[in-house]
């Protein structure tokens, strides 16, 4: 077995398994913060009891994503030495403001927050509910201002072998940083909001007289939270669509499966993709769509695959600069439709709060009590897309994946490495949203068990 | 001074605070199991690091990055050449992560003596094994022209490292012991001091066997000009300072002192490899240094910027969440969460 192959299963499978978790923390840790205030402000104990209840869910999920995100951390190293090497300059320095800025903030407030509620004033304790809001968000930033420049380099020069940071303002003003993060951001605020409602959802459906309250509340914050988070993420979304038309062109044809150029150039909605063959042998399509969506016009070229592949060959030399059309093109299908179908959903359930009117809409109860995991599967469906996208860089247009790989590993080490994630993983996973299941059914009115 | 040798010393600061916080979080997980009987024992030692825990953790993850920043070669050839122990190391670490959350979601005896069990693992694991990589990198490994170690897991596991695995599992479980000694009160602090009592008599007999075979294995005490000859003299006062305070029942003395021995025998680590970052066992000149594994001096002058601003400012709110958490726990407190 190749040690490139084997490596990038294990980055892959690592990279989506932590961000499972890593959105619901984004999404709740602002989400209780919010509920926080709201009880610090109005003085209503019921909000107190909404953070605690749904802080338990929060904390489970959060627990998932620090280990996970360890690996995370030393993975570029373990893995992908020459990466390092050849990145370290710029690379790193993020990774390590990430740690001093927002990981210490977010973690240590963390521990205040779960063991605070007697030990602060209320105000106090507010603040650390924001701190861990705010660093969690913010170590997003950093990661991102990292992950962007493998996307699109900026502020750097090739020197004595490898890439160099010349100016760190252009590392944080990257373009796709700035797509980037808010797209990440608000992901966040529609997972936390969707999760929610759908536990809300499942109780309202059991209709337990003296709990309906404290999920109506519940569902009503949720639905507002949710709808902002879907609304924002489609449009930054489209943002940024519009900007990888400029950036990385190959990206996103292999998103929309065009291999030719074409103009003006048509929208492909379902099609069968054949990636050997350079073509799609069925598809249904809307004429000019695609023009429009990027371009904002009837008219613009868009340039395909089979174009885009020969002035990256001029560019670079010869070999294949195609990604994954197959993997791209379905992502970018699953994604789009889920984030459209999540709008229409978190749409309805703010407009049905008027006068608690979902509270007898049990079908729609029943769509929502699933629909808590949509989110999640736009947003891995998004980070294929993002990483399977820049193939076969690592580094766009500095460096091959199969150039970062450690000299130094034998396959045997790799499979050994693989095969203990993954079975870790998923007992994991397994606990974790059994975990999440157990406390988000639970019944608020009942008292806590001995340490529960 | 140039940032070169600042960020070897930030390096050994991060690292300092890393092993003397996470080193009290390794020794209480390592205790659990023989110290605490009763399920309410069990979580009162647990609580002892559960407010602080994770943000101790942060300093591994933040070394870890400062390396990657100002060290990438360090980085690359160390994680990339250590790799089999530090997939250990990770498992051990997920695993005790987790555990501390997930512990408490049951009321179940077998359930939450996994977990029990799942702390005291992942806290063994990483212990020993920070102690085997910080032993090799004392006595050098065999990096090759291209600056990568090939060597695999196996010359890793030699008896020196091993050795200095053990001690530094050693030195963990006091300090943790000590932590519980400020933490707890009543019959389960006396359990604990009993039982450290005779660890410390171990601990001080292997350190001081790890000292002379240092000095014989390694240039680590007789590096020219940077020898750790004096943190490695003042180390080992202290851990005698400790096993003194301890007879006499000072708490706070006795865990200062469990902390100065970790925070010297990391500072005789790093000054006795000065200049140096990495030793090659093939040649000196293939060794990683300060200045052959660093980043481009404009990557070092930003994150010197952040260090500057952040650093204090963590101490400084973390430093404040101890205060917050001062007061001693009992298996009777009400106020535990895990």
């Amino acid at each position: 077995m190749d040690p490139v192959i084997l490596s990038r299963w294990q980055f892959a499978m690592t990279t989506i398994f932590h961000f499972f978790f890593v959105p619901v923390t984004l999404g709740l840790a602002l989400f209780l913060a919010i509920l926080e205030t709201k009880y610090v402000t109005s003085g209503e104990e019921i909000y107190k009891k909404m953070t605690k209840f749904w802080g338990k869910i929060f904390l489970i999920n959060f627990a998932v994503g620090i280990v996970t995100g360890i690996v995370q951390e030393f993975h570029f190293g373990l893995n992908w030495s020459e990466y390092a090497r050849f990145m370290g300059d710029i690379f790193g320095a993020p990774l390590a403001i990430e740690g001093l800025m927002a990981f210490f903030l977010e973690s240590t407030f963390i521990g205040v927050w779960i063991f605070g509620w007697n030990k602060l004033s209320k105000k106090g304790h507010l603040a650390a509910a924001w701190m861990v809001a705010i660093g969690s968000n913010l170590s997003s930033l950093w990661i991102l201002v990292a992950n962007s420049f493998m996307q699109n380099p900026v502020g750097y020069a090739v020197r004595n072998g490898r890439a160099e940071m010349t100016n760190f303002w252009a590392l944080l003003g990257n373009p796709n940083v700035w797509h980037q993060f808010p797209h990440v951001v608000t992901a966040g605020i529609s997972v936390g909001g969707f999760l929610i409602l759908s536990f809300s959802a499942w109780h309202l459906l059991k209709n337990k007289s003296e709990n309906n309250e404290f999920f109506k509340r519940s569902f009503k914050w949720a639905a507002t939270y949710a709808l902002i988070g879907s609304i924002l993420v489609g449009l930054i979304g489209h943002a940024q669509g519009q900007y990888l038309a400029k950036s990385q062109p190959l990206k996103i044809a292999a998103m929309e499966g065009h291999w030719e150029t074409e103009q003006p150039a048509s929208f492909s909605v379902i099609g069968i993709v054949n990636q050997e063959k350079q073509e799609n042998t069925w598809e249904i399509k809307i004429p000019k769509f695609l023009s429009l969506m990027l371009f904002n016009d009837l008219t613009s070229e868009f340039k395909g695959l089979i174009d885009l592949n020969a002035e990256e060959v001029a560019k670079y030399g010869p070999g294949n600069y195609i990604p994954p059309v197959l993997i791209s093109y379905w992502s970018s299908r699953t994604m789009i439709g889920i984030g459209l179908l999540m709008v229409l959903l978190a749409g309805l359930a703010v407009l049905w709060s008027r006068k608690d009117k979902f509270v007898d809409l049990k079908w729609f109860l029943k769509i929502l009590v699933p629909a808590g995991l949509l989110p999640t599967i736009a947003i891995t469906a998004g980070w294929i897309i993002a990483e399977t996208g820049r193939w076969p860089w690592i580094v766009h247009g500095l460096q091959k994946i199969e150039d970062a790989v450690s000299p130094t590993i034998t396959p045997g080490n790799i499979i050994f490495s693989l095969v203990s994630f993954l079975v870790l993983y998923s007992i994991l996973g397994f606990i974790g949203v059994k975990l999440m299941v157990k406390y988000g059914t639970n019944d608020p009115a009942a008292g806590e068990g001995k340490g529960e | 001074m140039d940032l070169n040798i600042l960020w070897f010393i930030l390096l050994t600061v991060l690292f300092s605070g890393f092993f003397f916080l996470e080193g009290f979080d390794y020794g209480v997980g390592m205790l659990l199991p023989f110290v605490a009987k009763t399920d309410n024992e069990r979580r009162a030692v647990i609580n002892t690091i559960g407010p602080v825990w994770d943000g101790n953790e942060v300093w591994m993850i933040t070394a870890g990055g400062a390396m990657f920043a100002a060290f990438p070669h360090m980085y690359a050839t160390l994680f990339s050449g250590f790799y089999v122990a530090l997939i250990f190391m990770l498992i051990g670490l997920i695993i005790r992560g987790v555990a501390f959350e997930f512990r408490s979601k049951r009321d179940d005896p077998a359930w939450r003596s996994s977990w029990d069990w799942a702390i005291y693992y992942g806290s063994l694991l990483p212990a020993l094994l920070w102690g085997v990589a910080v032993a090799n990198l004392m006595r050098g490994v065999a990096i090759g022209s291209d600056l990568n170690y090939y060597g695999g897991l196996a010359p890793l596991l030699n008896p020196y490292s091993m050795f200095g695995g053990v001690v530094f599992l050693g030195l963990f479980l006091i300090h943790g012991a000590s932590f519980l000694g400020i933490k707890l009160e009543g019959d389960l602090k006396d359990r604990v001091k009993k039982l450290s009592g005779k660890i410390w008599i171990a601990v001080v007999i292997l350190t001081v066997l790890f000292l002379v075979w240092t000095y014989f294995a390694t240039d680590i005490l007789n590096n020219p000009g940077y020898d750790g000859m004096i943190p490695a003299i003042l180390a080992a006062i202290a851990l005698l300072a400790y096993g003194w305070f301890h007879r006499q029942d000072k708490e706070g003395l006795t865990f200062i002192c469990g902390g100065l021995v970790i925070i010297l025998a990391t500072v005789m680590v790093f000054s006795g490899l000065f200049p140096r970052l990495m030793i090659s066992t093939l040649d000196p000149t293939y060794s990683l240094t300060i200045y052959n594994a660093s980043s481009s001096p404009y990557t070092l002058k930003v994150i010197t910027i952040v260090a500057v601003i952040f650093l204090p400012l963590v101490l400084a709110y973390q430093g404040w969440t101890y205060w917050i958490f001062r007061k001693r726990l009992s298996p009777d407190s009400l106020d535990l969460h895990y």
